[in-house]
């Protein structure tokens, strides 16, 4: 019996841009007073027309290019119509069968590529709020997310564990930050997560699919990575005791219980919407020049891997070239201070990455004394000059000739290797002791 | 001197400029006929309470200034699916009955900042759903000519409002004869402009990818000096057109039709149209020639395809554009839809689903770029493509009972022109059954300003022009 788990998954992510999807309203909705940030637009008020947001446009474009993305050159709005209180058309604004960006790829450490099937742009909706009033249960609606950007970056099933999807979700989130396209604020709700998992099981009889399982709206990477494992199980006990595969009627949707930990069924595919594309009139199609195109490629800033594969070739190591990516201020500290004389620039990193240097206070005394009290170390230095001793055999011939002039050498050597933070006394009793051995 | 509500734009302004009479004298004027027409007409569902009062400012405008904005002072009855700020806009449905717009639409700012004031808004067909305005939820709109009769739709209030003079000019919008319709039934100058030319926002939604404002009015020059207000690009509808707008009432008053190249389409001059009909519309190309105009006859696809086309594409926006109106806000639940509403929006549900939309709503758009390549084909050689507006005059009220194609039958004549974005004039041609019939002209996209030059030649050297005494006629 092999089990391998198939996972996808849709990432949803608002974009930070000064104005709304479709109208110039504000797009920073957050923690703002309910419907102050609204208009005719966006509240779907009677004749009002949605006029498209340029620069969420670029920044989709942007996000397609960062994931190696083909970027069509036609593409198109369509309405996705379904009811719900919290949309104030009866349809939301997205892109169906013309995205701006599709067939991308992110690769994991491991060298695997996750395909991406497509990254289009859209708009959110409102936000139903469930309270008491006058003593009375009612729900509320605030329309100041309606018609924020959206990206919506769909992968194909190609992570095979949580711990690649919980790696892939990473990296997405890195990649958008470092665009600068959204601040990506999981408990903001700035990125939106929905695995689809699915096991594929190997016995004897051949090769089975469980039926495919959509988990919404999670908003952390521990949830999914949680939600994922708890399907694959749920998955394999149900397929074991029904032995129902996957058919083309019987995609779920469940959501996830961080409290319990457990998924739970929303609705089945006899239930799911027909969303009704079709072309949205109210916006021509877009016909994306090349120029236009190759003008954005040009302004895409250092994407993670590049930025992570530079350090390392500095000399930090993968792990922590990967924690000051991580932590924008540890990087920015990195930068400025590596090059500085009398700095090494691994043993900085992982100064900083390990969290020994305060990166409130002045980084170069701190790197100095934490180096003294290194190098005042017997075993650090006694490993530093058996070294130079190893990798100089004719000048220590020389020194057991009687040449006591080379001493100096062995001292300089060590001096450089330790950025000149070695303290002299300890370094030469050292030198001494291990070249008298040597005779 | 001729009585006010006979007057043109012109000759408002020169009423205006001579002092023979104020904005307040021919707004109170209209209110007049108004009290006294409309509840036989039912033309008008609410009026402008603040009208007088406007009007007062602007005379005081037109003292200090004189004439300086292109509509000052002008009386407009506006259909009722253009959102107007303080003026209760229904689109003729219950669904909306109440509601006050939060803002004013694109095309009626435009003719604000003109200077035009408004008297009301006109009845239509609940959510221009229709040719008669029969489909109003509140009660039909009937012909001035003769209460009997329809006076068409959608923009049947607005039609028949110039028709029955209770109002300077008219707002009306079309999604495929719409405009033209309603003024060929009434009597009346109808002008359709290009797709994308005039802004759509604020104009409650009927089919976004054809709907198009639009001014009815007495004369082909009154047409002219609208349509060039509302015209241009609107930043808040993204399919409106950035090309500069050519000044309209320049190419009016062209002596002959010299170097003119007309169309008249075989297929147009259907077999069930009446032969009266035919032989107006025969009478009125003749004329065309006489004024120096080369008419061709051509072959063009038999437009029962155009009504199949429309018909999908429309409904399917239907569906979607009335989804907003779900009985969470605007104060009333969707059993406030009428029938003819509920009907579209059953239909356009079922060609956009799941499995139908390719056979239906793709294969619809496929036939409509075939509809514009024809066109464009034609325009190529020709300015100006000539027909009849409708197979007959207007229908008797009640007409519209269990014909639910009725609209697509009426509008069979323009319905392909409004698929393809076209620009078009409707202009009065002559009486059958003392009703009168429309003449369309109809153009290449953004070529108004030929429409214009051929209509009022045609209008200057006919006498079709008439409108009926309302002390005889209801």
């Amino acid at each position: 019996m092999k089990y391998t788990p198939l996972i996808g998954l849709e990432v949803h992510v608002e974009l930070n841009t000064l104005s709304k999807m479709f109208c110039s309203c504000p797009a920073d909705h957050f923690a703002k007073k309910p419907n102050t940030q609204t208009c005719p637009v966006c509240l779907g008020l009677p004749g009002a027309l949605p006029v498209p947001n340029k620069k969420a446009i670029e920044n989709c474009i942007m996000i397609g290019l960062a994931l190696n993305c083909k970027i069509n050159k036609l593409s198109k709005f369509d309405r996705k119509q379904y009811f719900y209180p919290d949309l104030s058309k009866g349809y939301q604004i997205s892109q169906y069968d013309q995205p701006f960006c599709t067939e991308g790829s992110i690769i994991l450490d491991s060298g695997k590529a996750i395909c991406i099937e497509r990254v289009h742009q859209e708009e959110d909706t409102g936000k139903l709020q469930h309270t008491v009033l006058d003593g009375e249960k009612v729900t509320l609606v605030d329309y100041n997310r309606s018609g924020v950007p959206l990206v919506e970056i769909v992968s194909k099933p190609d992570m095979e564990s949580s711990v690649e999807a919980k790696e892939y979700l990473k990296k997405i989130h890195e990649i958008v930050r470092a665009l600068g396209v959204s601040s990506a604020d999981m408990e903001k709700g700035e990125m939106r997560l929905e695995p689809t998992i699915n096991v594929k099981i190997e016995d004897e009889h051949g090769v089975h699919f469980t039926p495919l399982v959509e988990v919404k709206n999670i908003n952390s990477f521990n949830f999914a990575s949680q939600a994922i494992d708890f399907e694959i199980k749920r998955q394999i006990e149900e397929f074991e005791k029904t032995g129902i595969e996957k058919s083309t009627s019987n995609k779920t949707t469940r959501g996830y219980d961080s409290a319990k930990k457990i998924t739970f069924l929303q609705r089945t595919k006899e239930e799911a919407k027909d969303y009704r594309y079709f072309p949205e009139p109210d916006i021509p199609p877009f016909v994306l020049e090349d120029d236009y195109i190759e003008d954005l490629r040009k302004k895409l800033p250092l994407l993670p891997d590049q930025v992570i594969s530079s350090l390392v070739n500095e000399g930090v190591e993968p792990k922590y070239a990967k924690i000051l990516y991580a932590n924008e201020k540890a990087l920015v500290a990195f930068g400025t201070y590596k090059n500085e004389e009398g700095i090494d620039k691994a043993k900085l990193s992982s100064l900083i990455a390990n969290k020994k240097i305060n990166l409130d206070q002045d980084i170069v005394t701190q790197y100095q004394k934490l180096n003294q009290i290194g190098i005042t170390d017997v075993s650090v230095l006694a490993s530093i000059v058996e070294e130079i001793i190893a990798s100089n055999p004719s000048l220590v011939a020389d020194y057991q000739k009687g040449k006591t002039t080379v001493l100096g050498f062995f001292v300089g050597q060590a001096m450089k290797q330790t950025g000149g933070k070695a303290d002299p006394h300890t370094l030469n009793s050292i030198i001494l002791t291990m070249l008298g051995k040597t005779g | 001197m001729k009585e006010l509500h006979t007057l043109t734009i012109k000759e408002v302004h020169e009423g205006y400029i001579n002092g023979d009479f104020t904005c307040t004298d021919l707004v109170k004027h209209f209110l007049r006929r108004i009290e006294k027409y409309n509840p036989k007409l039912n033309i008008f569902l609410n009026l402008n309470s603040k009208a007088v009062e406007q009007a007062e400012a602007l005379d005081r405008e037109i003292n200090e200034k004189g004439i300086d904005r292109p509509l000052l002072g002008i009386p407009f009855a506006i259909k009722d699916n253009f959102l107007t700020l303080g003026i209760e806009t229904t689109a003729a449905s219950n669904i909306l009955k109440g509601y006050f717009p939060q803002y004013e639409s694109s095309v009626t700012q435009k003719l604000l900042d003109a200077g035009a004031i408004f008297l009301g808004k006109t009845n239509m067909d609940s959510f221009a759903h229709g040719s008669s305005t029969e489909s109003s939820d509140f009660g039909p709109t009937l012909n001035p000519w003769n209460p009997e009769r329809l006076p068409g739709g959608s923009s049947g209030g607005s039609a028949a409002a110039i028709s029955a003079q209770l109002a300077t000019a008219a707002l009306g919008s079309e999604t495929a004869g719409s405009i033209r319709q309603p003024a060929a039934w009434c009597g009346v100058t109808g002008f359709k402009p290009t797709y994308g030319r005039a802004g759509r926002y604020g104009c409650i939604a009927m089919a976004s990818s054809t709907d198009s404002p639009g001014p009815l009015t007495k004369n082909i020059a009154d047409a002219a000096i609208i349509t060039k207000v509302i015209s241009g690009k609107d930043p808040f509808d993204a399919t409106t057109s950035s090309l500069p707008v050519d000044d309209y009432p320049q190419f009016l008053g062209k002596k002959d039709l010299k170097g003119v190249k007309i169309a008249l389409v075989k297929e147009y001059l259907l077999s069930q149209m009446r032969q009266d009909v035919k032989d107006q519309i025969i009478t009125a190309v003749s004329k065309l020639k006489e004024l120096g105009a080369q008419v061709d006859e051509i072959s063009l696809l038999d437009p029962k395809y155009s009504i199949g086309v429309y018909t999908v594409i429309q409904r399917s926006e239907v569906s979607s554009n009335l989804s907003r109106f779900d009985g969470i806000r605007f104060g009333h639940n969707r059993d406030a839809l009428c029938q003819e509403t509920k009907r579209r929006i059953m239909l356009g549900t079922y060609t956009l689903s799941a499995g139908y939309y390719d056979a239906y709503y793709k294969k619809a758009l496929a036939v409509r770029t075939k509809i514009v390549d024809e066109f464009t084909k034609v325009f190529e050689s020709y300015d100006a493509i000539v027909g009849a507006v409708s197979p007959g005059p207007a229908q008797k009220v009640g007409a519209t009972k269990d014909q639910p194609m009725f609209g697509e039958m009426e509008d069979v004549l323009l319905e392909a022109s409004s698929i393809a974005g076209l620009s078009g004039a409707g202009v009065p041609c002559g009486f059958v059954d003392n009703l009168p019939i429309g003449l369309q002209i109809t153009c290449a996209q953004f070529n108004e300003k030929k429409a214009f030059e051929i209509a009022d030649c045609y209008q200057r050297n006919t006498d079709h022009v008439k409108f009926p005494d309302l002390d005889k006629t209801i």
